[in-house]
């Protein structure tokens, strides 16, 4: 017997990666700005894309939707609602989406008449940061219920993202939401970044959010 | 918890590897994971026991080594080392640091064997 190191060196999401750096060639061939929201269960992702997609076709903009979802399809109907093509990716148990399931979800869809694509990653906070799903943007949802230090617990996904949004400003008030204190959260984990101050309720933040929409895909052509 | 699937993806890796090596028995796996990988070694290290129950791999150790995080500092115009995750300031001249120069790795870096020697 002899004993031997072997050494590989070998990522071991490499087959994710590959994946979806065939995706993010596909989107960009297309002109197509691809965003991936995540938050943790409950933020409000499905509420502040419905309201995005509705906005979005009203201005005249083709957008579509793919949300994650553990069990349900309940956020993909919510969805349908604004008028907009949306599938559902069932991920049977599993905590995230990888770029595999994207891909086959995308069959059939003509991208190239597509001005955005929304994929709705499944709430968790922890899993999705590590999964390149070829998105051009990253977007990190925090809503005033769950606390202004979220960033802080959850670095991993906050210095990934390249966007951040805060959701349900409607009822920051009643939820002593210390808006300097989160702002100044974010800003430690991802400095600079580009950060939203939402309300789905009431439509506060989306004439910003729009705005910026229209100028990364502008960037994109 | 992914840790699970990123386990079994080391397994597959390793199997991959080992077909080249008929009869060698696997003492030992080691990983690089990076600071900002998402991963937590508790998880990893439980979901080995699992993950390789009836394989080769079945009783090896998986050894797990974690990658600091290093961002490049523009006004020091170096890399630099981050003590922690809940800051990413340049620890030198206290400037936000953007730049990731490693810290999210999640590989398979070697594996440590006994091979069957070859008859003569
Ligand atoms: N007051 C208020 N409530 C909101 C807002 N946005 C969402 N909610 C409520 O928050 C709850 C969760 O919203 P969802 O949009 O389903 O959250 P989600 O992040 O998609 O949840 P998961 O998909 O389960 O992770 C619902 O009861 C919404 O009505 C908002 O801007 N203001
Ligand atoms: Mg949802
Ligand atoms: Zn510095």
């Amino acid at each position: 017997m002899t004993t031997r190191i072997v050494e590989l060196r070998r990522g071991i999401l490499k087959k994710n990666d590959e994946l979806a750096a065939g995706l993010r060639q596909r989107y960009a061939s297309a002109g197509l700005l691809v965003l991936n929201l995540v938050s943790s269960p409950g933020t409000g992702k499905t509420a502040f894309l419905e309201r995005t997609l509705r906005e979005l076709l009203a201005s005249g903009a083709k957008a579509a939707a793919l949300v994650g979802d553990l069990e349900t399809d309940n956020d993909a109907r919510r969805l349908a609602a604004s008028g907009a093509p949306v599938r559902q990716i069932n991920t049977h148990g599993i905590c995230h989406l990888e770029a595999e399931m994207v891909g086959k979800h995308l069959e059939g869809w003509d991208l190239a008449a597509l001005d955005y694509l929304f994929i709705e990653n499944v709430g968790n906070l922890v899993c999705p940061s590590s999964y390149d799903l070829g998105e051009k943007i990253r977007v990190a949802l925090l809503s005033v219920t769950e606390g202004e230090d979220k960033p802080l617990k959850y670095p991993t996904l906050f210095n990934s993202a390249d966007a951040a949004v805060i959701t349900k400003i409607d009822i920051a008030e009643a939820c002593e939401f210390d808006r300097d204190l989160a702002l100044r959260n974010i800003n430690e984990i991802r400095p600079g970044i580009r950060i939203f101050e939402t309300s789905s309720k009431t439509g506060a933040g989306m004439v910003e959010w729009l705005a910026y929409l229209n100028e990364e895909r502008v960037r994109r052509q | 918890m992914h840790e699970l699937s990123i386990v079994s993806s080391v397994v597959d890796t390793v199997m991959e590897t080992l077909a080249a090596y008929p009869g060698a028995k696997v003492k030992e796996v080691r990983l690089r994971v990076g600071a900002l990988a998402a991963v937590v070694e508790d998880s990893l290290q439980f979901c080995y026991g699992i993950a390789t129950e009836g394989t080769d791999l079945e009783g090896s150790k998986l050894v797990v080594h974690v990658v600091p995080v290093l961002m490049h500092c523009v006004p020091c115009a170096q890399d630099v080392e981050l003590a922690g995750l809940q800051s990413f300031r340049c620890p030198r001249c206290g400037e936000p640091v953007l730049d990731l120069r490693q810290g999210r790795e999640l590989e398979v870096e070697s594996i440590e064997i006994d091979e069957v020697e070859e008859k003569a």
